[in-house]
């Protein structure tokens, strides 16, 4: 048997003492961990854990494995949202197909539970533009899905929005730039997919009455088109709203969750003017490297904002307190010792591994803002995170509690 | 259904590289085509093409008389078949084949009537009302076959469909597919790099080197009309053997004796020097197992054998010739470029099962003369091809094909093919 792992290689020692010579089938379920939140595959899948890290193990024929290896890997060095791999293991005995390994994508959540338990704010809408986003963005990247469906995706909470992950790129292909049937085959695939998925879930009677799956499938090919013109699309203005317009065009695109690379207006001698923007595949960073570089905290995006907004707050309030300026590494220290640790530890132990530490976070932001309106004045964390706990955190169920929090719980 | 015409199809990537280079291709209605060739031949791209995945550089896509080259994939109505096909497990196997109908907002009684057909033919019947996790393998392919069914397209499309399965599942699928075409007789364009594949599914067969097209005909004109060198070495296994030969006197010198060959083929070899001549495997024979009266036919000669492969049913023997070396620079080129792995300076020669010639020993072959090739070793051309004798061979299979269609349809069970069945269709 052979092994290839992608650093860190120590992950991947982890693994080895693992009975890769026999079939996923029939490995000891004592190795294997029961992961609720699960789409449809075609293959055999397992996960387990090892050193308190998740994994999924997929037994696919070597060519596949190798090539959803390679392709994973890029996509993770270019910043697209997909799952991490770690490696595969070959040429096993009797001719078996090949394991791909990879790295479970904690506090994720499957369309199974979203969809069929839709509430106010998590809306079929939403979660098909998540879904469009992230369709839109792999084809900026040149990635043929060849497979976009549900199943494939991964939903995870951003500070109350969602972002979306692909899982499965056994059948993506990478070419220089999509050509537009590539693009609206890869988009009619998912709009039947969405659809299927949904009926299934209808037939399993686990849909909510009002979602009408076919409906929502073919809001699909609708919305991303709006998106790939809104991303992509040229514009023509008169030279002297030339200004504004570029500015109005940046936000949109970040607001889209887009990022911008190089930016190229030419004008002619009429006055007018022709803005193409070379809009970025990855995700805007900034904020999550600004939180990193701060605290060593890796969250998502949105995550980052919120709690950079509630770090700068707290390094004011320190400053006024001290009466001098507090050096923003030093602010950056004493509010994750001071304000964020002592919250996120403060989870009582049955509710761990819900939410992701910095989405508590931001709930109890939120919670405290509520709470400080009904009161008519600042309740505090302290105050608002207790009430969180006894009275919002029980409402995420059980269920979605991500698998590590399982493990780490047991040992 | 419909025919698919291609008219000088280039496919150029943004270097200049073409990919597809003036291909012109004409596959009937109801026609199984197989488009076949080493990685790289051009094969996938074409395929492709037709769907619409890949835009075309120069030249008309003709599908059912309508020029699509600016089409949407959609709306050329064509299937790609098991692509990633998903079975749902909360839905019976009827709702699994009836859901691209369903999102199409087709009436019941037209879905229940196009699911029954499609699941007639794919012997799904007894099937309809369960939950797909108890399907077999081939039980849950026929699914995925049954959604392209319903949806009445022009034509399948398969592009390697079978290369990721197990041995086993790809016979029966091999086995399958084929039965089906034939029963639906539906305009089918299969892609593949296994010749075996190629030989045994298609009514003809596209070999594709470089971005363009070396042969079309059916399988057996291919295997015993190839036009050329390349054609001769990709189809059958094992491949033919390309021994160096000189010309003398009418006859061809070769590191196996001398060969004889008829007025046609001598004529078609006048005034040549060196040259390649190409035996397929069984034209040769343990001659002391040879008939007396088949002797005469072919000549012998004596060799050492390196090494027997007895498998039962049959025998190889495997002998090791010399070749000059301009020769043998020439052979490791094509197998190169075949994909195969064998530096062809040694022989594989098919001998009955019961021979009892040994490894390391000196043996007397025989070996028919009547079946040879000549091909020149610079161009590769067939030089002794009789073009007449090819064509008679693909008119007998394009008859067979009409033939079995016919029959399919009078026993209608052709799926959206006659006026009736086609009321439904978009």
């Amino acid at each position: 048997m052979r092994y290839l792992f992608r650093p860190p290689a120590t992950d991947g020692a982890a693994l080895l003492s693992l009975p890769f010579h026999l079939p996923l089938e029939q490995w000891d379920p004592e190795l294997l961990l029961e992961v609720p939140q699960r789409g449809i595959s075609r293959h055999v899948v397992r996960f387990t854990a090892q050193g308190g890290h998740v994994y999924a193990l997929k037994e696919i024929p070597e060519p596949l494995a190798r090539h959803e290896y390679a392709l994973l890997g890029q996509f993770e060095e270019e910043g697209l949202p997909s799952v991490s791999v770690l490696g595969i293991c070959v040429d096993r005995p009797d001719g078996q197909d090949a394991v791909l390994v990879t790295r479970y994508l904690e506090y994720s959540m499957s369309y199974r539970y979203l969809f069929s338990r839709p509430h106010g704010e998590h809306s079929a809408e939403q979660l098909l533009d998540t879904m469009v986003v992230l369709l839109v963005r792999l084809h900026l990247a040149g990635v043929f899905w060849g497979d976009c469906s549900l199943s494939n995706t991964l939903f995870r909470l951003d500070a109350g929005a969602f972002t979306a992950h692909l899982v499965d790129a056994e059948t993506s292909e990478r070419h220089p730039q999509l050509s537009p049937g590539q693009r609206r085959y890869d988009v009619d695939l998912a709009r039947e997919r969405v659809g299927a998925e949904l009926l299934d879930l209808q037939f399993g009677e686990m849909l909510p009455a009002y979602v009408d799956p076919i409906e929502v499938a073919d809001s699909l090919p609708v919305r991303y088109e709006a998106l790939w013109e809104e991303v992509t699309r040229e514009e023509v203005f008169a030279l002297a709203e030339q200004r504004q317009r570029v500015a109005e065009r940046l936000q949109r695109l970040n607001d889209l969750g887009f990022d911008v690379g190089e930016i190229e207006l030419v004008t002619d001698p009429e006055g007018g003017a022709r803005l193409r923007v070379e809009t970025r595949v990855s995700e805007p960073g900034q904020n999550r490297r600004e939180l990193f570089r701060l605290t060593g905290l890796e969250v998502q995006e949105r995550q980052a904002r919120r709690l950079l907004n509630d770090l700068r707050a707290y390094r004011a309030t320190l400053e006024q307190k001290l009466g001098t300026p507090v050096p923003e590494t030093v602010a950056g220290y004493r509010w994750l010792a001071e304000a964020y640790q002592p919250v996120v530890e403060a989870v009582p132990a049955d509710l761990a591994g819900r939410l992701a530490p910095a989405e508590v976070f931001h709930e109890i932001l939120e919670h405290r803002w509520f709470l400080s309106e009904k009161a008519g004045h600042d309740v505090g964390t302290t105050r608002a995170a207790r009430s969180y706990f006894d009275t919002v955190l029980p409402r995420t169920p059980k269920e979605l509690t991500t698998p590590s929090a399982i493990v780490g719980g047991r040992d | 259904m419909a025919s698919i015409e291609m008219r000088n199809i280039v496919k150029q990537y943004g270097d200049g590289f073409p990919a597809v280079n003036d291909v012109s291709l004409d596959i009937a209605d109801g026609e199984f085509m197989i488009l076949v060739g080493p990685s790289g031949c051009g094969k996938s791209t074409l395929l492709r093409m037709i769907v619409g995945l890949e835009d075309i550089t120069s030249g008309d896509m003709i599908i059912g008389g309508k020029r699509v080259n600016d089409l949407a994939p959609r709306d050329r109505n064509l299937s790609m078949v098991f692509q990633n096909y998903a079975l749902y497990p909360h839905m019976t196997v009827y709702e699994n084949i009836a859901f691209p109908l369903r999102l199409a907002k087709m009436p019941d009684d037209e879905v229940r009537r196009r699911v029954t057909e499609a699941s007639d033919v794919l012997e799904l019947k007894d099937h309809l009302e369960r939950k797909p996790a108890n399907l077999s393998g081939g039980q849950r392919q026929r699914v995925a076959m049954g959604r392209a069914i319903v949806r009445q397209a022009e034509a399948f499309l398969f592009d390697e469909p079978l290369s990721n399965l197990d041995a086993k599942l790809r016979g029966q699928m091999r086995t399958e597919i084929s039965r089906l075409q034939r029963r639906l007789g539906i305009t089918t364009v299969y892609v593949t790099h296994d010749q075996t594949e190629a030989m045994t599914l298609g009514d003809r067969v596209c070999v594709l080197r470089k971005g363009k097209i070396q042969q079309v005909a059916s399988p057996r004109e291919l295997y015993e009309q190839p036009v050329n060198l390349f054609v001769a070495g990709f189809i059958g296994s094992p491949p033919m053997n390309f021994l160096p030969a000189h010309v003398e006197g009418g006859r061809l010198q070769t590191p196996f004796g001398s060969i004889t060959l008829d007025e046609r083929r001598a004529a078609a070899i006048q005034g040549r020097d060196l040259l390649l001549v190409g035996i397929r495997p069984e034209y040769f024979e343990d001659a002391s197992l040879v008939d007396e009266a088949k002797r005469p036919l072919g000549s012998l000669f004596r060799a050492r054998v390196d090494v027997t492969e007895w498998l039962g049913d049959s025998q190889y023997a495997y002998i090791p010739y010399e070749a000059p070396e301009a020769i043998r620079n020439q052979l490791r080129d094509l197998s190169r470029e075949l994909d195969a792995e064998e530096l062809r300076t040694q022989a594989i020669v098919s001998i009955d099962a019961t021979s009892r010639i040994r490894e390391g020993r000196e043996a007397e072959f025989w070996l028919d003369a009547r079946k040879v090739h000549v091909f020149d070793p610079q161009t590769g051309e067939n030089l002794t091809r009789d073009a007449e004798a090819g064509a008679r061979l693909t008119q007998m299979a394009t008859e067979d094909r009409v033939e079995q269609v016919h029959e399919a349809q009078a026993q209608g069970t052709t799926v959206g093919g006659g006026g009736a069945s086609r009321a439904g269709a978009a």
